[in-house]
């Protein structure tokens, strides 16, 4: 017995060089994510109720690479970080992009993926991403997105008119109906979510937002988790690093994208 | 606690730097809609009065609608619905007034209040006793001259404790108004929940603020109620 052990052992010591392994008291056979299914393409509910979308996949992907159970629960995302506090999940997995305020409640994943901010315009109206070009004009942002912050912090000082609305269907209705000359948000939500609509025909994308010399659009996107659960983090840390490695991330992220949505930031760390 | 009050007291209380925000912002809605709806309730309440169902049919109507319906869809008709009409984006004048949120917003709080306050005027004016009626009758005053020395006052002042509580549900219902992107103190509790994510700080701040204006209001309306309703005492 002692025999069949030991070699069993070494070979658990050189796993444990690549995969942490788990000391907690619990055994550790499952994650529950915490998801704002409301978010497609990173994640949405199906209409039978199942959850589905780019997040999803990947957190699927994550979990077996670590060999345990996935579980997803819903939570507006406005609640979702007091809900992970209050440990009805283990972790956040909705598109949740760290910032440092964010960083100071949880700690964060290495990137999942990122995307850049783009305004959204008129088409023909010349408009671009910056105070000069802006100027005079009103341009729309969801509140409490990072998207308010950057107008907010680059453009209102400037004279830019900038209008806070609590949804983004709303930002994009004003849009239409003609109180806005341009929207902020993210790439992918304005692409999915509008322009890619029948009522997004004659907008496009005026440019993604390059100058950020306050770093108000935070790093990128990543899975939140408690701060007292560096075991977990380092067990997701290795799956990312793992799908990456074996091609999982590359074979999911065709799946639903035409261009490659992970930037390579790796590098920066969170703040 | 201490990092909101830091980082939002300006928020709060007047401005974010470009816009009027918090604190102002309620109030500015509180009073300019309450004064354009009391300016609307008093002729209505006497129309509703009257005996011509011409007269009092369209009043009845307006109130049946706007006691009707939840004020947030009337809100939302308004700033998203009317905006969208095609009669009046080509309107200059229509256009320009509904474009701006603060305007649409005051406009459906204006009218709503215009219509509760306008049943509270009605009951009071249809109560008035037939005493002070026909003394000034007798008196040899003319039908408005009676409207304005005798029915109107007797009935403001006897609508007051009715009037105070609709003021003061107005005060609540202002919070609507972030609906149409208008600042208000539950936007700016919004944001500094978003910034701490201590929603107890951030909404029970709102929460204190608001009991605070209710107070305020509860009290000068007790001190006008001793003042005007003085001879009713007793």
């Amino acid at each position: 017995m002692k025999k069949l052990f030991a070699p069993a052992l070494a070979v658990a010591c050189m796993l444990g060089t690549a995969m942490p392994t788990a000391a907690s008291a619990r055994p550790f056979t499952q994650i529950t994510f915490g998801v704002d299914a409301t978010y497609p393409p990173f994640e949405s509910l199906s209409p039978s109720g199942a959850f589905q979308g780019f997040d999803i996949d990947l957190g699927k992907a994550i979990c077996a690479e670590l060999k345990v159970k996935c579980v997803f629960v819903n939570q507006s995302f406005d609640g979702i970080i007091p809900a992970l506090q209050a440990r009805k999940f283990d972790a956040i997995l909705s598109s949740m992009t760290v910032t440092p305020e964010r960083a100071k409640q949880i700690d964060f994943s290495s990137e999942m993926y990122d995307e850049p901010t783009s305004l959204i315009v008129k088409k023909g109206s010349g408009l671009v991403p910056s105070a000069a070009s802006l100027k005079g004009k009103t341009v729309g942002v969801e509140a409490g997105t990072i998207q308010e912050t950057y107008a907010k912090t680059y453009w209102q000082p400037k004279g830019v008119n900038v209008v806070s609305y609590q949804g983004q269907d709303q930002v994009y209705a004003d849009l239409l109906s003609g109180r806005l000359n341009a929207s902020l948000q993210d790439s992918v939500e304005a692409d999915y979510g509008f322009l890619k609509t029948p009522k997004g025909a004659d907008y496009q994308i005026g440019g993604n937002v390059t100058y950020d010399p306050k770093d108000v659009l935070g790093s990128y996107i990543a899975i939140g988790v408690r701060k007292n659960e560096p075991e977990l983090l380092k067990k997701i840390d290795w799956a990312i690093k793992e799908i990456h490695a074996n091609g999982t991330y590359d074979k999911l992220q065709a799946k639903y994208f035409n261009f490659s949505i992970y930037n390579a930031q790796a590098a920066k760390q969170a703040p | 606690m201490i990092y909101i009050l830091q980082n939002y007291w300006r928020a709060l209380l007047y401005s974010d730097g470009y816009h009027m925000t918090g604190i102002a912002m309620t109030l500015w809605l509180l009073v300019v809609s309450c004064a354009i709806g009391f300016c609307l309730a008093l002729p209505l309440a006497i129309a509703r009065n009257s005996e011509n169902p011409f007269i009092w049919g369209p009043v009845w109507l307006y109130g049946f609608i706007f006691r009707g319906t939840p004020l947030y869809v009337q809100l939302l008709l308004i700033y998203t619905g009317v905006y969208g009409l095609h009669f009046v984006h080509n309107t200059p004048v229509l256009a320009g007034f509904f474009r701006s949120a603060i305007n649409c917003t005051l406009f459906s709080f204006a009218l709503n209040t215009g219509a509760y306050t306008t049943e509270i005027f009605y009951g009071a004016i249809r109560d008035t006793s037939h005493g002070e009626v026909e003394a000034g009758r007798a008196f040899g005053m003319s039908r408005f001259t009676l409207y304005r020395r005798v029915i109107i006052p007797s009935a403001l002042r006897r609508a007051l404790p009715m009037y105070s509580n609709e003021v003061i549900l107005m005060l609540h219902a202002t919070t609507l108004a972030f609906t149409a992107t208008v600042p208000d103190i539950l936007k700016v509790a919004n944001d500094a929940y978003t910034a701490t994510y201590a929603p107890f700080d951030a909404f029970g701040l709102a929460a204190l603020i608001y009991l605070c204006i209710s107070f305020s209001l509860i009290l000068l309306f007790r001190k006008a109620e001793r003042h005007f309703l003085a001879h009713l005492a007793s």
